[in-house]
């Protein structure tokens, strides 16, 4: 593993990081400016309304008589010192609101990602094992079927079996109210609340994922060197594992990397469904209360988690597979 | 062309597909025939079991006609899906076709506006930007087209940086044709089959976020929708599971048969990869 490599790697992520937390306050600063109304009322949000008071100091905190260019460096400039603002609604800082709910979403997405790539490869793999056999059509048809359900419906229709009808596992929240546990007990508590979203937010990317290994293994296993291996004489089993999945890997992984920012914007969904406390159920309630500040910041704090989730995976694949250059 | 109707009838799953869009289509088309009332109207007593002669998919919380909002959701989700779609091929399009004809710094900055629209989280995006444009047909639809449009204009590029260095684009230049004339006229039409296959998928995928959009109250106010539906009687599932679980068999449905469809005419346009599968 060379580690000049990596850390060049780094390097260009955190650059591209940078651009893009610049590209997106630019963007929530043209969005703040392009909304019907004062931008002075869209930073204060409908509380702020009916208090001029408030509106006044806004404009000159933000410099809004200011000419527009000037109104942008105070905008990046606030950004960048991680002022994003303050939720009138609630009356506190907004990068305090959502930091304080990150660990919650952390966890939903992270447990999502892992039953996703792990369920999905396991699937797809069998699923190109035995092509064309039962098994196969079934893998491909459980797969179209996700593909196409709403992420919210398949949360509902899982609260509605196995919480309403069957009553085993709990539907909302992320903990028992007033069950003041500690330690391992309060660990099995939250994995209760967390396999119902969890699941619902995993299932789909399943289905990508199964689809693209199979995809990918079949088009490995018809390459030279799986038939040398197999003019050898190497085991079926080994082929299959060595030779076929680890090469089928590497695309998963790319796409996976990519699809880092879809698995959190379908957390808002699913934090909405199961009142999961995360930074997707913080967007709902900014959106129901048109706390627009919150809003803004809760798009501008996910895609730095998916330029961090992108430079993880190409770290990973870079580990995995030496070839990597970086470009 | 009967060729094609031919290999794209092999692929059962998509003329399954076709049935089924088919069916969607005539639903929306005959809506205000079969229920000629609105179907944001009271039609009978509220938490009405389906099965009933009147509301044979029962009523919702406010006594809503349950089939009525599927048929009414229908016209919503498939206009919405359409135009959507069409507007972000026009974005995506455009800009591939500069990326992939012009090249140099053009191509470079265009390719790194698509790459900033592909990091941010797309569905996050489009709900900041109903949510601040407050929610509308116009609002709704704009929003789906801006967070869309990236793999078209990396499909286009591809292909026109494939295509311009082909014999036949090499002709139409020497022949002195406008520059128009031959992105509209050589290369364009050469690049259609991916492009057809991918708005299918578009379509469906936009489908979906619009429905994820009005789950969250997101939709135009006017408009009765699948997702609002189904956000609706979320509250009430413990009681009344009909009225979120059939607007959202209707979206499964939908996206489904277009899912299916595009794979079959992915199939027809390119014969070679199918038989590969």
């Amino acid at each position: 593993m060379n580690f000049a490599r990596i850390a060049r790697l780094s390097a260009q992520r955190i650059v591209k990081m940078v651009a893009v937390v610049l590209a997106i306050a630019v963007t929530n600063f043209l969005l703040i400016h392009a909304a019907p109304g004062d931008p002075a009322s869209v930073i204060a949000g409908q509380s702020g309304a009916a208090d001029p008071q408030l509106l006044a100091q806004l404009r000159a905190q933000f410099g809004l008589d200011k000419p527009l260019t000037t109104q942008l460096a105070i905008y990046i400039g606030h950004v960048l010192q991680g002022d994003l603002g303050t939720s009138f609604r609630q009356g506190r800082p907004v990068l305090g609101l959502i930091l304080e709910r990150l660990p919650a979403t952390l966890l939903l997405t992270g447990t999502a990602f892992v039953f996703a790539i792990a369920a999905g490869i396991t699937l797809g793999a069998l699923a190109a094992q035995r092509v064309g056999r039962v098994a196969d059509s079934l893998i491909t048809v459980l797969a179209l079927g996700f593909y196409a359900t709403p992420l919210f419906w398949v949360g509902l229709m899982l609260v509605l079996v196995f919480s309403v009808w069957l009553n085993w596992l709990p539907s909302f929240g992320m903990e028992t109210v007033g069950a003041d546990l500690h330690g391992w007990a309060a660990v099995a508590d939250t994995a209760q609340y967390l396999i119902l979203p969890a699941l619902t937010l995993g299932l789909f990317y399943m289905a990508v994922y199964a689809r693209l290994t199979r995809a990918a293994m079949l088009e490995v296993a018809s390459q030279d060197f799986v038939r040398t291996a197999r003019a050898k004489g190497v085991p079926e089993g080994r082929i299959l594992r060595r030779h076929i999945l680890r090469n089928a890997l590497l695309p998963v992984i790319t796409f996976a990397g990519i699809q880092a920012g879809q698995l959190i914007g379908g957390s808002i969904l699913v934090e909405t469904v199961f009142a999961w406390p995360g930074i997707g159920r913080l967007a709902f309630d900014a959106l129901l209360a048109r706390d627009y500040q919150v809003l803004l910041g809760v798009f501008l704090v996910t895609s730095i988690l998916v330029v961090l989730f992108n430079l993880l995976t190409d770290l990973l694949y870079a580990i995995i597979d030496p070839r990597v250059q970086t470009a | 062309m009967s060729a094609f109707i031919r290999a794209f009838a092999r692929n059962k799953g998509a003329v399954v597909g076709l049935v089924i869009l088919a069916l969607v289509a005539i639903t929306a088309a005959v809506a205000s025939l079969v229920f000629p009332f609105s179907p944001w109207d009271m039609q009978g007593a509220p938490f009405q079991p389906p099965g009933d002669p009147d509301a044979w998919l029962g009523t919702d919380s406010l006594g809503r006609d349950v089939a009525a909002g599927i048929a009414y959701g229908a016209r919503v989700s498939l206009l919405i899906g359409a135009v959507s779609t069409a507007v972000s091929l026009l974005i995506g399009v455009s800009l591939g076709a500069i990326a992939g004809y012009a090249g140099g710094l053009l191509d470079d900055a265009v390719m790194r506006f698509t790459e900033f629209f592909q990091t941010i989280p797309s569905f996050i995006l489009a709900i900041v930007l109903v949510a601040i444009f407050s929610p509308s047909l116009g609002s709704i639809v704009a929003a789906i087209a801006i967070v869309s449009w990236p793999p078209v204009t990396r499909v286009i590029r591809a292909e026109f940086l494939s295509l311009r260095g082909r014999e036949f684009v090499q002709a139409a230049e020497v022949l002195g044709r406008s520059r128009t004339a031959i992105v509209f006229r050589e290369i364009l039409p050469n690049a259609l089959s991916p492009l057809i296959v991918l708005a299918s998928l578009m379509v469906a995928n936009a489908i979906l976020l619009e429905s994820g959009l009005s789950f969250l109250g997101l939709g135009d106010p006017n408009l009765m929708s699948w997702g609002f539906m189904i956000g609706a009687g979320r509250s009430v599932i413990r009681l009344a599971w009909w009225m979120s679980v059939f607007p959202g068999v209707a979206i499964f449905l939908t996206v489904l048969a277009l899912n299916l469809v595009g794979e079959g005419l992915g199939d027809a346009l390119n014969p070679r990869l199918a038989r590969r599968r």
